[in-house]
């Protein structure tokens, strides 16, 4: 396990280290993502957006972080 | 010659042409292509944000959305908990709680497992969902998933990205006869003759992607299918000359020279 006051967690398949304590709106803003441009999976639950501010952050949590795309090249971010 | 709208889930469309947005070689191309197809509906779908490219932008925010309406797809999924998974989280983005919905049963044809997309249909429709349901032409699936409470079926006219173009007009007509929702042709038109003579079937619209994406000059061939699915529709509506075995012809026989 990490250093003592991280939460190692699963974002799309890959293992990440956060903060302790942190929420999942501080997460998405340390991934560089606008809450309202992905929709977020934790533990296969879809988490609504105004839960992510008050959802913490915990070891063993999975994420999935998904938004809209036209196929392999392209990249639509419609989320609101 | 005033044709009655595509109406799906109470929602009226101009166009009978519903467009995807894959496989094209870049988003100007896509967005020049959707506007040439002169489609209202487009399809979209679910899958993981880049976690090493977030800050690009999309193009979706190019296209208007007042004009176009986006309809998330379940492409992809291989069985009805996927399919039910990946239209929750697209209704979660907040557009709609529309779904095209998708469940492969066969990687090499990609043909659908119609058990599980009854089964997911029923998940849906149970949620809430307004259900557009991809199948083969098999009129008893059809049947199933209207009774399931399908917003539309959507039978392909050969395999996904094929280009083999309508292989069975005789089903289609037969499931455009018997359901009361409307019947979209999903998959396999390969170029604007196939969209026509599809849509001389009676059906209300088709579903495409690969034919305008892939095509050498993708905005030409979205103008094609927007005209071909004009004519047909309108040949359709015309209603054809019966097929005749032998000649009849066309110029008086009387007052010929002796």
């Amino acid at each position: 396990m990490g250093s003592p006051g991280t939460a190692l967690v699963t974002v799309n398949g890959q293992p990440r280290e956060f903060g302790e304590g942190i929420t999942v709106a501080d997460m998405l803003a340390e991934l560089g993502l606008r809450p309202g441009m992905v929709v977020v999976e934790h533990n296969r639950r879809i988490l609504e957006r105004a839960s992510l501010a008050s959802t913490e952050v915990r070891t063993g949590d999975i994420f999935e972080l998904v938004h809209f795309v036209g196929g392999g090249l392209i990249e639509c971010r419609t989320f609101r | 010659m005033q044709d009655i709208p595509l109406t799906i889930a109470g929602r009226e469309f101009g166009s009978r042409l519903i467009v995807g947005t894959g496989k094209y070689r870049d988003n100007a191309e896509m967005v020049s292509a959707i506007e040439a197809s002169g489609a209202e509906m487009v399809t979209v779908a679910v899958r993981r944000v880049d976690l090493d490219r977030s800050k690009d932008e999309g193009i979706l925010h190019h296209l208007d959305h007042e004009k176009i309406f986006l309809l998330p797809n379940t492409a992809g999924c291989y069985t009805a908990e996927d399919a039910v998974r990946y239209a929750r989280l697209g209704r979660a983005a907040g557009l709609n709680d529309w779904v095209k919905l998708e469940v492969i049963g066969d990687e090499r044809t990609l043909l659908p497992d119609v058990f599980a997309t009854v089964d997911a249909a029923r998940t849906l429709v149970a949620e809430g969902f307004h259900v557009l349901a991809y199948t083969n032409e098999d009129v008893v699936t059809a049947l199933r998933l209207e009774d399931a409470g399908c917003a539309a079926v959507m039978p392909l006219a050969s395999p996904i990205g094929s280009g083999l173009g309508l292989v069975n007009p005789y089903f289609i007509r037969e499931i455009k006869t018997r359901l009361t929702c409307p019947v979209i042709v999903d998959a396999g038109v390969g170029t604007a003759s196939d969209a026509c003579i599809t849509m001389e079937q009676g059906v209300d619209g088709i579903l495409m992607n690969t034919a305008i994406a892939q095509a050498s000059n993708p905005v030409r061939m979205a103008r094609a299918m927007r005209l071909a699915v004009e004519a047909g529709r309108l040949a359709w509506l015309a209603g054809r000359m019966p097929r005749r075995e032998v000649a009849v012809p066309s110029s008086p026989t009387t007052g010929m020279l002796s």
